[in-house]
């Protein structure tokens, strides 16, 4: 078990995802601080984001609780945007991370100084509490 | 019979500002224009072919284009793979042509993106305020990011397994700059240099303002037959010597190879079909909506090897006189990008194997790739044609 820290938010002025009977579960563990990928039982085929299916053989996948850490794959940052709850928080970087588990996910760094963000830096997941039923992981440098 | 797919009509609609025409009028004029062109008979046109996305207030779909043009079609194709739609299109119509399912399609395309919609398309997002959004695009929606950032992702994962530089993808958009001052039509015509670009805004690391596409209104549309029928149209045919297409993604959370796109499965199959080498490719049609993709296509589809795209580029090659001159008409970067800009590479590689293209004419142009990238270098969709029968 991997807890990271879940922040709580007052008022959420994004773009939230739309929960399905296959992902709610991925969202829902991301309200309770944990980080979820599938791993699949038959081929151990590991997958970022959550499927009916495993896409190496089909078969149903099994979820897996992840460190919660990994490595900066790439990354933008991000200078104009149009949104205004993403352009108040301009410069910032949208990501990809390696995780130690080895699946890449997507995500962003908000708050983190854009200038001292570069590709292979170890990163460890937080999360913010968007809704009851939905929380949303963002990555940070580990101190 | 001879079934040998060739291509005998284009047209351009109005742009790359056009207050006057909206997007289906843009559809339709250059529909009139290769009708014109080509001198067939609408009422031989029996295919429909056509991906819509033209967005806003627009109705553009296959089937309700094929329904305003009254084409009773035996043979339609929607498919939509963004900007790479319509060498997905080629590929499928030489198929279809060859089998018989119809004699004669036509393919259209049209935006009023810069009119109606503004210049929000790479940076205004696509989920607005706070809403549930469906489906796999979820898992990107809180983020922020733009359409822009998704390439830049690719340009920042390339500079650091290759070195490549901001200064070498500069060259590309430098390069296909002279190219739009020779074209009265275009957008940009002005000359830029590589410090231009630089000091340019950055939009998304690394990827500044003169690394990215215009946005313009405009239509396209291209006219496919047989060999057999092109011969008393009124020009020369141009062969589709090969054709494919592939697919490594939709959404960019689920690139696997920020540095690689699915030219490297579609390039062997379409070379392959074609008979013919890189070494035989006169001009690069490449869907240039960043210069990065230029660099990513380039070696994806094998013309240099992985990683070498950059010296390569800076060197010269894909300039005006270069080994392999690149988007004659100007490109997306300086001349007309409506929003999906692969009709237009279909439709200058053919004004260039037919000699048609005035001052930007390629010497003895005989062979042409036009090749798209449609969503975040997802679906990848090569054309290779000719002015000689395969």
């Amino acid at each position: 078990m991997s807890i990271h820290e879940v922040i709580e938010v007052e008022e959420w002025a994004k773009p939230l995802p739309g929960l399905d009977a296959v992902n709610e579960e991925y969202w829902k563990a991301a309200r309770e601080g944990r980080l979820l990928i599938q791993q699949c039982p038959a081929c151990g085929h590991r997958q970022w984001y959550p499927r009916a299916l495993c896409t190496a053989c089909a078969a149903d996948p099994d979820w897996l609780e992840t460190s919660g850490r990994g490595t900066l794959h790439t990354f933008t940052v991000i200078r104009q945007q149009g949104i205004p709850a993403f352009k108040a928080e301009l410069p910032y970087a949208v990501v990809m991370v390696e995780l130690e588990e080895g699946p890449l996910v997507f995500g962003s760094m908000p708050g983190v100084d854009v200038d001292t963000i570069e590709i292979g830096m170890a990163l460890e997941v937080y999360f913010l509490a968007a809704a009851d039923d939905t929380g949303v992981p963002y990555w940070r440098p580990i101190a | 019979m001879d079934r040998t797919p060739v291509i005998v009509g284009i047209g351009l609609s109005d742009y790359p500002k056009a207050p006057h025409l909206n997007g289906v009028q843009h559809h339709v004029l250059a529909a009139q224009r290769a009708i014109a062109d080509a001198g067939i008979d609408k009422s031989e046109i029996d295919g429909y072919v056509g991906a819509g996305g033209g967005g806003g207030m627009m109705v553009d779909d296959a089937v309700t284009m094929a329904e305003y043009l009254r084409i009773n079609h035996r043979y339609i194709d929607g498919t939509m793979t963004g900007g790479s739609s319509f060498e997905f299109h080629v590929q499928h119509l030489a198929a279809a042509i060859r089998d018989g399912a119809c004699d004669t399609a036509i393919v259209t395309y049209g935006s009023d993106q810069l009119s109606r919609m503004g210049r929000s398309l790479g940076t205004g997002g696509m989920h607005r305020g706070v809403q549930r959004v469906a489906g796999p695009s979820g898992y990107e929606a809180p983020y922020g990011n733009s359409l822009v950032g998704s390439y830049a992702m690719h340009a920042k994962r390339h500079m650091h397994e290759f070195g490549t530089t901001s200064e070498q993808l500069a060259e590309i958009a430098v390069g296909v700059r002279e190219y739009a001052s020779l074209n009265p039509n275009a957008i940009y015509r002005d000359p830029i240099t590589v410090d231009d670009v630089m000091s340019s805004r950055m939009i998304a690391d690394p990827l500044h303002l003169l690394d990215c596409c215009a946005i313009t209104d405009g239509g396209g549309a291209f006219i496919m037959t047989t060999a057999e029928r092109a011969k008393d149209l009124a020009q020369p045919p141009v062969y589709v010597l090969g054709a494919a297409g592939g697919q490594t993604h939709w959404n960019v959370s689920q690139q696997t190879d920020f540095t690689s796109s699915a030219g490297a499965l579609a390039g062997p199959i379409a070379f392959e079909r074609a008979g013919v080498t890189h070494d035989d490719v006169d001009l690069l049609m490449f869907y240039d909506s960043f210069t990065i993709t230029c660099l990513i296509l380039l070696e994806s589809l094998g013309f240099v090897p992985k990683g070498e795209g950059g010296p390569f580029v800076a060197e010269g090659h894909l300039k005006r006189g270069g080994k392999w001159p690149l988007n004659t008409d100007g490109g997306g970067l300086s001349n007309v990008h409506p929003g999906m800009r692969g009709i237009f590479l279909i439709i200058e590689a053919v004004r260039q194997l037919r000699g048609q293209g005035g001052e930007a004419q390629v010497p003895d142009c005989e062979v042409a790739i036009a090749a798209g990238s449609g969503g975040w270098l997802s679906c990848i969709g090569v054309a290779i044609l000719g002015s000689n029968r395969p």
